[in-house]
């Protein structure tokens, strides 16, 4: 046990036990946020599982950090409800929601040194300076950040600044964490490992996170299950599996992907596939239950581990399409040329014509 | 010339030279400057301290050196100044009106600044601005009706006049300036510090005012030297010697009639003078560090 809180009820123990931290379910009921005319967040009915990673993803404006900002306290909802470990908690300040939250700044206080960073939420419960040093080496520790204690934010690196931020969050024992889009500020190089600390940190402490991103290789990669967001509505919830391949609507289907489900219009429906599915025949196994199609090639970009290929689709009034071929099919392309490609039949996913939603499979018929 | 020190048909070693020679003018110029305007900075100051001793017979003789003594130093225009004058107390007046002045004025103006700058109200941006208006109109406009203020209060021959007008001066200016401060530091830190445990007040109080430390010093070094310099008000409202400030009483005592009280003038305004710079010196650096430089973004 490294360490042990001094007269609290609750004991923090050893830090590689993932039942040890008091974790609890976040929810949010007909949750809206307006601001003056604009509808921030319309209506989100959202439930976290204990100590599940849950990632808001959308593009920028669609409600995800309103949302976020709402559970922390930081804004208050223009109607609905929080609960957080099965307790209303819409009309409490941020301070009484026993939450932790990392900016995507990071928002270090410049005027205190990295030790007095960590300390300050101990300092403002009103733990007395022996337990408060034990605590902050503690944490420290559990960040490999015990060497910069002494240092001032601007001394640090982004990676550093990380790993401060996320000590200084620990320290208060939350019960839920909530991060805004906090690697968007690093390079990328640097994100790769920052994400790796991340969820190796959240494996560990094992604790409710919500994480908001618009960046969805970050939303795939980490999240338990992902809330696609638009508009102020929850799109889809589901684990990465589901949102990328069994997509609620058109939205989600374009927005998840890079490059995004190729989508073509037919009459009374949509239907769409993956670049990656998406192959010139004789490479594909299934021939007989694959659909075919004749696909004009304008242009190759050739990426090393990939190609794509950009052109259009003949039998679908020329509508643009994109094909993903992985280096291992060498196959030879020649552009400005019909090729004949096809889907197999199972990866076609359908939509509505009028609002977008997915719909049963169609029989195609050209 | 060998050809490895030409490129593209240029000289280099040739440039090298020029961009040296450019170097060390440059510098030179600088320290030139430096030292002319170092000069220029202290030899008023140099001139006062040497007079304030002077005989009056050394001072008014034009062959004497003006900038040396001629005949031997004497104290007796500072006995004057000390003695025979209201010096001290013009002094504790100014300090009295420059402390109560610059507690008003952040009292006042932290708030408003703040309010300005972080909540998003309907009228925020108009009062802002409103604010600034006022910070334009000047005070020789103002002076006639706040006169007739004071005096329908009953408040001319006293300190508490002062008090309850500069603050009209000092607060649009300081409001407008703090804005610009709390503008400087990011939402993020004060929301974190009311997530972190404290409530908003407790969260400004911990996090934002410590780094607002330069917007603060800037407000309290303005409102109290314009306690110490303003002329107009102070001489229009208070008349007797009890109640002036240095600016007033200074003037106003030392030149009687057509009399000029060189030296003593000269060692009153040195007396006030020196701590002043001194003060302004030691917060120098505040005003410019990029205080929250690294915090948010790297």
């Amino acid at each position: 046990m490294p360490f042990s809180t001094t007269g609290g009820d609750r004991v923090w123990s050893a830090a590689g036990d993932p039942h040890s931290a008091i974790v609890a379910v976040v929810e949010v009921r007909d949750l809206r946020k307006e601001f003056g005319e604009v509808v921030a967040v319309d209506g989100v009915d959202l439930r976290s599982e204990e100590g599940e990673f849950l990632v808001l993803l959308g593009p920028s404006g669609c409600g995800k950090t309103t949302l976020l900002r709402m559970i922390a306290g930081l804004e208050q909802p223009t109607e609905g409800e929080i609960r957080i470990g099965g307790e209303d908690v819409s009309r409490l300040p941020p301070r009484a929601r026993r939450i932790a939250m990392v900016f995507q700044s990071y928002a270090l206080y410049p005027h205190m040194t990295v030790a007095n960073n960590i300390a300050f939420p101990l300092k403002a419960q009103g733990m007395d300076p022996e337990a408060r040093n034990e605590k902050v080496e503690w944490a420290a520790g559990l960040f490999g950040i015990e060497g910069l204690l002494q240092r001032r934010p601007r001394q640090l690196s982004g990676g550093e600044r990380q790993r401060v931020a996320l000590a200084r969050a620990l320290v208060r024992e939350p019960t839920v964490f909530l991060l805004d889009e906090p690697l968007s500020n690093l390079d990328a190089k640097l994100r790769a490992a920052a994400r790796d600390d991340l969820m190796e940190f959240q494996r560990r402490i094992g604790i409710t996170t919500i994480y908001v991103t618009h960046d969805q290789v970050e939303a795939m990669g980490m999240g338990d299950r992902i809330a696609v967001m638009d508009h102020g509505r929850i799109r889809q919830l589901g684990t990465p599996e589901e949102v990328y391949h069994h997509p609620a609507d058109v939205f989600v289907a374009q927005f998840l992907g890079s490059p995004p489900m190729n989508l073509l219009e037919t009459p009374g429906f949509l239907f769409g596939f993956r670049p990656e599915q998406f192959l010139p025949e004789g490479v594909a196994a299934d021939e007989g239950t694959r659909v075919p199609f004749t696909f004009h090639v304008n242009r190759i970009e050739y990426l090393g581990s990939e190609r794509f290929l950009y052109g259009f689709i003949r039998e679908y009034d020329e509508t643009r399409v994109i094909a993903m071929l992985p280096a291992t099919v060498t196959l030879p392309i020649s552009i400005d040329q019909d090729h004949k490609f096809s889907v197999a039949k199972d990866q076609l996913r359908f939509f509505d014509y009028d609002d977008g939603a997915k719909i049963a499979p169609q029989p195609l018929m050209r | 010339m060998t050809e490895s020190t030409t490129w593209a048909g240029t000289d280099v070693a040739a440039l090298q030279r020029q961009a040296d020679r450019r170097h060390r003018w440059g510098r030179f110029g600088l320290y030139a400057g430096a030292i002319l305007f170092a000069f220029l900075a202290a030899f008023p100051f140099s001139w006062a301290l040497i007079s304030m001793f002077k005989e009056s017979n050394d001072l008014y003789v034009k062959e004497n050196n003006p900038f040396w003594f001629n005949e031997s130093p004497t104290l007796e225009h500072l006995r004057l100044l000390f003695l025979e004058t209201n010096y001290l107390t013009f002094i504790r007046n100014t300090v009295l009106v420059g402390l109560a002045v610059t507690a008003i004025t952040l009292a006042v103006s932290l708030p408003a600044a703040y309010a300005l700058a972080r909540l998003r109200l309907r009228w925020g941006e108009r009062m802002g601005i409103a604010i600034f208006l006022v910070y334009l109109i000047p005070p020789t406009l103002l002076f006639i009706p706040m006169t007739r203020v004071i005096t329908s209060l009953g408040l001319q021959e006293s300190l508490l006049s002062l008090i309850l007008v500069y603050p009209t001066i000092t607060i649009p200016i300081s409001s407008w300036l703090l804005m610009g401060f709390f503008k400087g530091i990011p939402m993020d830190i004060e929301e974190q510090a009311m997530v972190d445990g404290h409530s908003r007040m407790g969260a400004i109080a911990r996090v934002v005012l410590p780094l607002m430390f330069p917007g603060i010093i800037a407000v309290v070094v303005f409102a109290f030297t314009l306690a110490s310099h303003e002329f107009i008000y102070a001489l229009a409202f208070n008349k007797s010697s009890a109640v002036k400030t240095i600016a007033t009483g200074v003037p106003t005592e030392l030149v009687r009639g057509d009399v000029f009280f060189w030296q003593s003038l000269q060692g009153a305004v040195i007396m006030i003078a020196v701590p002043i710079a001194l003060l302004f010196n030691a917060f120098l650096d505040r005003f410019i560090s990029g205080f929250t430089m690294g915090a948010v973004k790297g």
